[in-house]
């Protein structure tokens, strides 16, 4: 799996996918791709939900309060949701 | 519903999951009883349809409370589900209302038009069931003329374009020596192959003792399904083979109840497809407060989401792995629920099967087989009864002649 994730650009996420929220963070489903997955904390639903109205993932990271020292992590896991097209490129506002 | 306890720290997913979410992931919704095959091992006992069967406005109602509880997918089957009248309806209105739909079908309505149809939706999938890589092994336990039904509806599929489908295999002893070509046959049609466990449950109960794989082809699958990964579907279903060692893909643990459970056709809700039986019976979404009030608050459920006992099993180095098997496998065999499965890797269950009573298994409920047998069915022979002596100029009348007025003497005016 890539771990190459362009914090920098704009995201958001897909217009097929639809969240519920969970005590462990949420589920995820793709309705075209017909793929689950799980979102593992609260936190990184926050950044998902953001995603569209902040003008970067990095941007979206800081306003959910993501400390730099976990950044990796999440960017991992936004690879992970943009590989399996959870999450897509839209144009920067 | 059950809170889990309060931790600061995160849980594994495992662990909340086994304490069970407001609405399941996903289910299973058998939709009818009825059915044009007599599968040997049919979990569901399915033949004939039940009157009580839930109506398409019933079924609707069950669609628009998934919805609110953000069921995102239900696994349609039955029976055969595409025998119902408003089963291409149905299709329509879950998807229609952000319920996926995946379902189980024989392939008997899949024909070219129907595929295209299919083709066309995003929201749905379906699984043809084949139980053989050869009509002699598939026909066996499906019945004369079910792999060409399967093939062909496999084919229809492929050329409308459906990419993906998936091919639902149960193992048994006969196909295990198969999965190569089963393998070669999904490629072929760029399906996707999907097997699952052989469960003692409904008619299954009657042929387990001959079908379930020994425990040499147990380790052989095992392997099989590790060199693989996830390219091949299971359901999850073989989590109790992680006791070999390295856990398979996917969710290694009984979501029955806490992730996952059954809606039957006359809409009682079981804690999982395989346990269909008044000791899982959860409720019925007839009742008041529906599917939703069953779900979050049946006692049964509530049970199941309490941390549960390994028993006998805790000692065991695989328990963390295996978890104890399969639950509704351990009931219909007649063992302890906290025991082992069955088909424990490390022959517990076959040792616990030795000094089990067999006649003290409980039996699956709701038998809806076809009620024919394969006997002689008994004729009387008699005489014919004599006919009216023809009349002058006028053939005798038998059964066949085609004459409208046969036998008929206009009245004297």
């Amino acid at each position: 799996m890539s771990t190459d994730f362009d914090l920098d650009g704009a995201w958001r996420l897909a217009p097929q996918v639809q969240v519920r929220p969970e005590r462990f963070g949420a589920l995820l489903y793709h309705f075209g791709t017909r793929q689950l997955s799980f979102l593992k904390s609260p936190a990184l639903l926050t950044v998902i939900s953001s995603l569209a109205a902040q003008p970067s993932a990095r941007a979206a990271c800081r306003a959910a309060d993501v400390p730099d020292a976990e950044l990796p992590g999440y960017r991992r896991a936004l690879a992970t949701l943009a590989a399996s097209q959870m999450i897509c490129r839209r144009e920067p506002a | 519903m059950t809170a889990a306890p309060v931790t600061t720290g995160p849980m594994p997913l495992i662990e909340q999951f086994s304490y069970g979410l407001d609405a399941p992931i996903c289910l299973t919704w058998e939709l009818t009883y009825a059915c044009n095959l007599s599968c040997v091992h049919c979990l569901s006992s399915s033949g004939r349809r039940d009157p009580r069967e839930l109506s398409t406005a019933e079924c609707r109602a069950v669609i628009d409370e998934l919805q609110r509880m953000q069921v995102f997918y239900v696994n349609i089957g039955g029976g055969e589900p595409t025998v119902r009248p408003d089963f291409w309806d149905l299709l329509d209105y879950a998807t229609g209302h952000d319920v996926g739909v995946k379902f189980s079908t024989n392939g008997i309505k899949i024909t070219p038009g129907v595929a295209q149809r299919l083709a066309a939706s995003d929201y749905v999938d379906v699984q043809i069931s084949l139980d053989g890589a050869t009509a002699a092994v598939n026909d066996a336990v499906r019945g004369p003329g079910s792999y060409d039904t399967a093939l062909r509806a496999m084919r229809n599929l492929a050329d409308a374009g459906f990419a993906g489908f998936k091919i639902s295999v149960v193992m048994t002893r006969h196909n295990v020596g198969q999965l190569d070509e089963f393998k070669a046959l999904a490629d072929g049609f760029g399906a996707q192959l999907r097997l699952t466990r052989l469960r003692p449950s409904g008619r299954g109960a009657d042929v387990w003792d001959e079908l379930h794989l020994t425990a040499g082809q147990q380790r052989q699958l095992y392997d099989w399904l590790v060199a693989h990964g996830s390219s091949v579907l299971t359901g999850d279903s073989f989590f109790h083979l992680s006791g070999y060692g390295a856990a398979l893909p996917g969710l290694n643990l009984c979501g029955a109840g806490r992730v996952v459970c059954l809606i039957d056709p006359v809409g009682d809700v079981y804690a999982c497809p395989f346990a269909i039986h008044p000791s899982f019976l959860a409720g019925n979404v007839r009742d008041r407060g529906g599917f939703a009030r069953v779900w979050r608050e049946s006692e049964l459920f509530g049970g199941l989401r309490q941390p549960q006992s390994g028993g006998a099993c805790e000692s065991c180095s695989a328990y963390g792995a295996c978890r104890g098997g399969c639950m509704a496998a351990k009931f219909f065999t007649g063992l302890p629920l906290d025991g082992p499965d069955p088909e424990c890797v490390h022959g517990h269950g076959e040792r616990a099967l030795a000094t089990a009573d067999p006649k003290a298994a409980p039996r699956p409920a709701g038998d809806h087989s076809h009620r024919t047998r394969r006997a002689p069915v008994p004729l009387e022979l008699s005489r014919r009864r004599p006919v009216e002596p023809a009349r002058a100029g006028h053939p005798p009348v038998s059964a066949c002649n085609p004459d409208p007025l046969a036998g008929f003497t206009p009245p004297a005016r």
